[in-house]
């Protein structure tokens, strides 16, 4: 388990994070959302005892993070902002180095060092020095080297950033895969990724916690919950739509696209308009394209609640 | 322990993956023997002894070993790799002196490889070999004074070149604590017990009173409390600002 309790850093004259409290189970990937230096990256590394709080305290795994250092970061995968490591180094050379420190011996080690090699495709690099390889490859030594010792906690600042589609997706079912019986926190700004991977999320501005809510939640206080997007065959039609879609009772607003001719009808206080939109093109004859209930767009709830 | 030998291995290997360690061998061993040749009147001075050999070390030293302690955590901090290190379950002292020992151990590689020069100065005569053994270790010393103030610098700055030019400052104040150049600094204003404690700190004179065959206690346990003295500094600088 991770604990915080009203975590603070400040550094001279600027508070980065301030007042973060919050818990995280097994099997709870979380998702740490946040503007550039809103510190997400901050409170990772207070987590992963790389910073020192300025006040608060946090645990994982009942070890203070201050008290009882390297019990807790034996607990922890860590891999940091930009997967740093020793460039000049081969990645067996490195993964070995990591493997020793984090005290695997024998066949255990063998088995892991196999093991991350295999689930990260490392095999055709592990001759070459870490600096000639490419950020993709980089990035995977990073996960390589975090999750070596198989720790019960996972904590991945930005796993996923500079990798191709291929690779976003291979990392993001390795995360999935792992979630199970771990604790797991990435930080990111792609936010197809907190859909994808995350059970819940936390939105960090300006240091402190905004949000803390599951994606799904999140998404519905977007004022698209519920809205109905429909596109057009005939965008002379455009006009129309709109004036009988506004005339709905329960239509609060509607959005237009000439580009694509596309109309998006906003609900009133949420309330359900799908059924009623269906009924009035057919009763209107228009012609759709298309026709589809919104979650929600978590894009928007971002830029509300982070502003 | 086992974590200052893995660390050790490790920061070792590293030096000899890139040129690094090659180049340094070589400029150490043709500027220690040219000096000893050319400025030492080696062979116009018709003594078997090492006495002109040991003579430039430290102004050797002085120049070759902050080039070798700047990348020690300078470089660490500026690849990133400094958060990686400190988040493994490490000690910071363990870090420390294992990065610290593995440059000590090069050093005395380096030392080692200008046995012929013994094997010379044994050919041509009959030296003290007591005297140049004792000097050796006097020299090794030295270097190991040298780089734990470099790497006390070093940890001070994410830039190699700022770390070195600390490096030659620091090590230039240390090596002439005892003579006017750093005793006038303090004359008038500084008490005595305070200049005679300056005076002291000088590498010059400990290693001087080495290299004449005498390896005192005092000398011994004057370069072991300076290395462990700036060692600790270096992992309380680190442990204070190792994020910044």
């Amino acid at each position: 388990m991770i604990k915080t309790d009203h975590l603070c850093k400040r550094y001279d004259s600027v508070t980065a994070v301030e007042d973060v409290t919050f818990e995280v189970q097994p099997g709870e990937v979380l998702g740490f959302l946040g503007p550039n230096g809103a510190g997400k990256t901050t409170t990772m590394r207070m987590l992963a005892g790389f910073v020192t709080p300025t006040s608060g305290r946090a645990s994982i795994c009942g070890h203070d993070v201050e008290s009882a250092p390297l019990a807790a970061r034996q607990c922890v995968g860590y891999l940091p902002e930009g997967a740093p490591s020793y460039g000049e180094m081969r990645v067996r050379g490195f993964l070995e180095f990591i493997a020793d420190l984090r005290r695997l011996e024998g066949a255990r080690k063998r088995a892991r060092l196999d093991h991350v090699i295999e689930r990260l495709q490392l095999a055709s690099v592990l001759e070459q020095p870490i600096e000639t390889l490419s950020k993709g490859f980089r990035r995977r030594v990073g996960l390589a080297q975090a999750i070596v010792h198989d720790p019960p906690v996972l904590i991945l600042d930005e796993p996923t950033d500079g990798l191709d589609p291929n690779q976003k997706h291979e990392v993001r079912s390795l995360i999935n895969e792992m979630a199970r019986e771990k604790i797991i926190v990435i930080s990111t700004h792609i936010l197809e990724e907190v859909d994808a991977v995350c059970t819940r999320a936390i939105v960090i501005a300006r240091g402190r916690i905004v949000a803390d809510d599951t994606p799904l939640q999140l998404a519905a206080r977007s004022r698209y919950h519920n809205a109905v997007s429909l596109q057009l065959e005939q965008p002379d039609q455009l006009a129309a739509a709109r004036e009988a879609l506004a005339e709905l009772p329960s239509v609060a607003q509607v959005e237009v696209s000439e580009r694509d001719a596309r109309l998006t009808a906003l609900p009133r206080a949420g309330a359900p308009i799908l059924q009623a939109i269906s009924e009035l093109s057919n009763s209107r004859g228009l012609k759709l394209k298309e026709l589809h209930l919104e979650s929600g767009r978590l894009d928007e709830v971002f830029r509300t609640i982070t502003a | 322990m086992r974590n200052v030998g893995l660390i050790l291995r490790r920061e070792l290997a590293s030096y000899f993956a890139t040129p690094l360690a090659y180049v340094f061998i070589l400029i150490f061993l043709v500027l220690a023997n040219a000096f000893t040749f050319y400025l030492g009147d080696f062979y116009q001075r018709g003594q078997a002894d090492l006495q002109p050999f040991f003579a430039f070390h430290p102004w050797l030293y002085l120049f070759l070993i902050p080039a070798l302690s700047m990348r020690l955590w300078a470089e660490e901090r500026a690849s990133g790799s400094i958060e990686l290190l400190m988040t493994l379950p490490v000690r910071v002292w363990e870090a420390v002196l294992g990065k610290f020992l593995a440059a000590w151990l090069f050093t005395a590689l380096a030392l080692a490889l200008t046995f012929p020069i013994w094997i010379t100065v044994n050919y041509l005569g009959s030296p003290d070999n007591g005297v140049i053994i004792a000097s050796y270790l006097g020299s090794l010393l030295l270097a190991g004074g040298f780089l734990a103030v470099g790497s006390c610098m070093s940890a001070l700055t994410r830039s190699q070149v700022v770390a070195f030019i600390l490096g030659v400052v620091a090590c230039f104040v240390l090596l002439l604590a005892g003579y006017p150049l750093v005793i006038n600094a303090f004359q008038g204003w500084a008490p005595h017990a305070l200049i005679d404690t300056v005076a002291s700190l000088s590498f010059l004179t400990h290693f001087q009173s080495i290299t004449r065959g005498v390896l005192e206690a005092r000398d011994v346990l004057y370069f072991a409390m300076l290395i462990a003295f700036f060692l600790f500094t270096t992992a309380v600088a680190l442990d204070l600002r190792k994020a910044e």
